[in-house]
């Protein structure tokens, strides 16, 4: 495996800082247009939730809060791994030199194949738990449009909470955590690959560039959760029977 | 390498205070907060995101050029969100 830098560098950039630059900017380019994605759910999520306050709180108090703090917290420890993931990229890892060679001191060693495997294994742990919550969604009725819908519990509630407005609710989550289910699945599939990189070959310290660049993405969609959980699950007040699966 | 490598001390310690504002977080939609609820999980989770943004991801220590598109992008998502609940907040005629 070649350690030259001569072999990462693109023809189009004068060096190795300049293409890393270029890689970075790209991706903050990237999540920007991300932004617009989710930022059109979450702005069409604030106007229903500024009209529809009290039946928007009522049917967030039914979600599943347990499920949603323990993805909470998976989140972001895959956030931290993968950090660590970029740092073990960039950093030449403190081996001994071998008798006689040199080259092997520059490699980044055991440390990113383990911080990726850990990333990737949090997000899969992640989508286990989201698979197990919507299942508990359809077993205490939250489905709009199915027969796992009960409008009369809705309209038997003191002071009666509007059905119609509830399942929307309803399809903003769905939706809102179902596209941040594709993220994370499309992320840990490129933490995959950056992986199976990793051990095929030592990736070299000065071709750290992809490992970042692919931790940009997962942080961003961490942040996507770190904003769903509080305007989904939190919107209401809940009570210590709510902590369950 | 150009730029400062931020340590992995500095991850360990943000991703601790990450975990204090979760529980912050979380704890508080236990308490009797009314409306006030949703405002104070928006400014717990405005935190969080600054500090994933600053350190996770880098930007404290990168070009000015990276700064540029993280905040345009934010702008632009200032204008949708504002502009747009101007019109909605602002429909006295729909029954809330």
């Amino acid at each position: 495996m070649a350690t030259n830098p001569g072999s990462l560098l693109a023809e189009q950039f004068d060096d190795l800082d300049q293409q890393r630059e270029a890689d970075r900017l790209g991706m903050w380019i990237f999540l920007a247009t991300e932004l617009l994605l989710f930022g059109g759910l979450f702005t069409g999520y604030f106007a229903y939730r500024a009209w529809y306050a009290y039946d928007f709180e009522a049917a967030s108090r039914h979600l599943n809060v347990l499920i949603g703090a323990i993805n909470t917290v998976v989140l972001l420890a895959s956030s931290l791994t993968m950090a660590l993931a970029v740092h073990a990229a960039r950093s030449p890892s403190p081996y001994p030199l071998p008798r006689g060679g040199e080259g092997r001191v520059r490699e980044s060693g055991r440390r990113l194949p383990l911080f990726l495997a850990l990333t990737a294994l949090l997000g899969l742990a992640f989508l286990v738990f989201k698979a197990v919550e919507y299942y508990t969604d359809y077993r205490d009725n939250l489905v709009p449009g199915t027969s796992h819908f009960d409008p009369a519990e809705w309209t038997s509630l003191e002071p009666p909470v509007n059905p119609a407005r509830v399942q929307l609710f309803l399809m903003f989550y769905y939706i809102m955590t179902g596209i941040h289910a594709v993220h994370l699945t499309v992320g840990i599939g490129l933490v995959g690959w950056l992986l199976a990189r990793a051990v095929r070959g030592p990736i070299p310290p000065e071709g750290y560039a992809p490992v970042e660049v692919i931790g940009l993405y997962w942080h961003f969609v961490d942040i996507v959760w770190i904003f769903l959980l509080p305007l989904l699950y939190l919107s209401g007040r809940h009570s210590l029977q709510d902590l369950h699966f | 390498m150009d730029e400062r490598i931020t340590s992995p001390t500095t991850y360990w310690v943000v991703f601790a205070v990450l975990m204090g504002l979760t529980v912050l977080t979380v704890g508080g939609s236990f308490l009797e907060l009314g409306e006030w609820h949703i405002v104070v999980g928006l400014a717990i989770a405005v935190v969080k995101a600054v500090l994933v943004i600053l350190f996770f991801m880098h930007l404290l220590h990168a070009s000015r050029l990276n700064w540029l598109v993280a905040g345009a992008g934010l702008f632009w998502f200032g204008i949708l969100l504002v502009l747009t609940l101007t019109d909605y907040l602002t429909r006295h005629w729909q029954a809330y």
